[in-house]
């Protein structure tokens, strides 16, 4: 649920990386953080175990600059992707305008992205959104790998609903930026709705 | 949607940072600020510089919604107050109405007992000022400034 703001002429929109255990989102947003102007952006926050492996939530404030006299900023968050912090992710899913489902491309990984992209419907659901309506874009990350699955076959399995896709390898970079775009883009265009 | 677009527009705004200007003086606060359940900041007083209140609205927000989740497991509405205390600074977070949240900021100047105290008077009147807003932007005709956003407009914000 985006938040307009006609004091401070802003428009805060949230928008949800999601996908399994390892699949790259922290890497995302962590790549975003790294290559974005520090007047665009706020301070990277991650809630992780010692293991570096997500626990509650990463968070990056990102600025995108004005439309139509509008400050139009976007809140990135992560969920944790291990199966069982589920609850987490529900919670982190409340209020979300936009998703990106970061899909681990690898073979071995394609029972766990199926698991996930289920698992995001239900919870999206829980809310009272649907996949279908929110603005959702999918990445298939990881594809500098040599075990990965050809985006051809991958598509049918993760996005049958066609959306908006993007290769990626987060951890160079490849893929990150256009990814975020599509998914504010689709955002923008809901508000323009009067979603 | 499940919830109505929050929207803020410049007279509640103004209620708004009335009651948190004030209860920074009454309650001796450091900082006090308000922050929607979805972790974005909607006013916020008292020695803000020094604070990244971005930041700790989006983890505030993130502390009620774990909270809420504990609550729910144990079949109990919501835990509606928390308090942590530091070594030099505490902080008594409120929810609002089941709404928005309330976090104060403060150290040995003031007390847990008059932070209590004047949150809950400042609670009251934040709740009427919120649903006063709630109820305008579900009035039809309250239109999108964005309604009118063209592709281009879209398109210009990433040529960079």
């Amino acid at each position: 649920m985006s938040f307009i703001n006609y004091m401070a002429r802003e428009i805060n929109c949230k928008i949800v990386y999601y996908g399994p255990g390892l699949c790259g989102k922290t890497t995302n947003l962590q790549y975003i953080y790294e290559r974005t102007n520090p007047d665009a952006k706020g301070k990277m926050i991650s809630l992780a175990t010692e293991t570096e492996r997500t626990l509650f939530f990463d968070f990056l404030p990102l600025s995108l600059g004005e439309i139509r006299g509008f400050k139009t900023r976007f809140h990135l968050y992560t969920v944790p992707g291990q199966v069982f912090y589920d609850a987490s992710r529900k919670l982190i899913l409340k209020g979300v305008d936009g998703v990106i489902f970061v899909a681990d491309s690898q073979m071995e990984r394609l029972e766990a992205n199926q698991e996930s992209v289920e698992n995001l419907r239900t919870n999206l659901a829980e809310q009272g959104y649907s996949l279908e309506k929110i603005p959702y874009v999918v990445q298939y990350n990881k594809r500098d790998l040599p075990n990965v699955i050809s985006v051809e076959e991958l598509r049918p399995l993760i996005n049958p609903m066609n959306v908006p896709d993007f290769e990626a390898n987060a951890r160079s970079g490849v893929g990150v930026f256009d990814t975020l775009k599509a998914v504010s883009k689709s955002v923008l265009n809901e508000l323009k709705r009067g979603g | 949607m499940v919830n109505p677009q929050m929207v803020m527009y410049e007279e509640e705004f103004n209620q708004i940072q009335t009651v948190v200007d004030r209860l920074v003086r009454e309650a001796n606060a450091k900082v006090v600020f308000i922050v929607d359940k979805n972790g974005q900041l909607i006013a916020a007083s008292g020695d803000v510089d020094n604070i990244d209140t971005t930041s700790l609205a989006s983890l505030t927000a993130g502390n009620i919604a774990a909270t809420g989740g504990i609550a729910k497991l144990l079949r109990e509405n919501e835990f509606a107050t928390q308090f942590h205390e530091g070594e030099k600074a505490n902080i008594h977070i409120q929810l609002v109405g089941n709404r928005v949240i309330l976090v104060v900021i403060f150290d040995s100047k003031s007390s847990l007992g008059l932070v209590r105290l004047r949150v809950r008077k400042a609670s009251d009147e934040l709740n009427r000022i919120f649903e006063a807003l709630l109820s305008k932007v579900a009035e039809p005709g309250s239109d999108s400034p964005f309604a009118e956003i063209t592709d281009e407009d879209i398109d210009n914000l990433f040529n960079d």
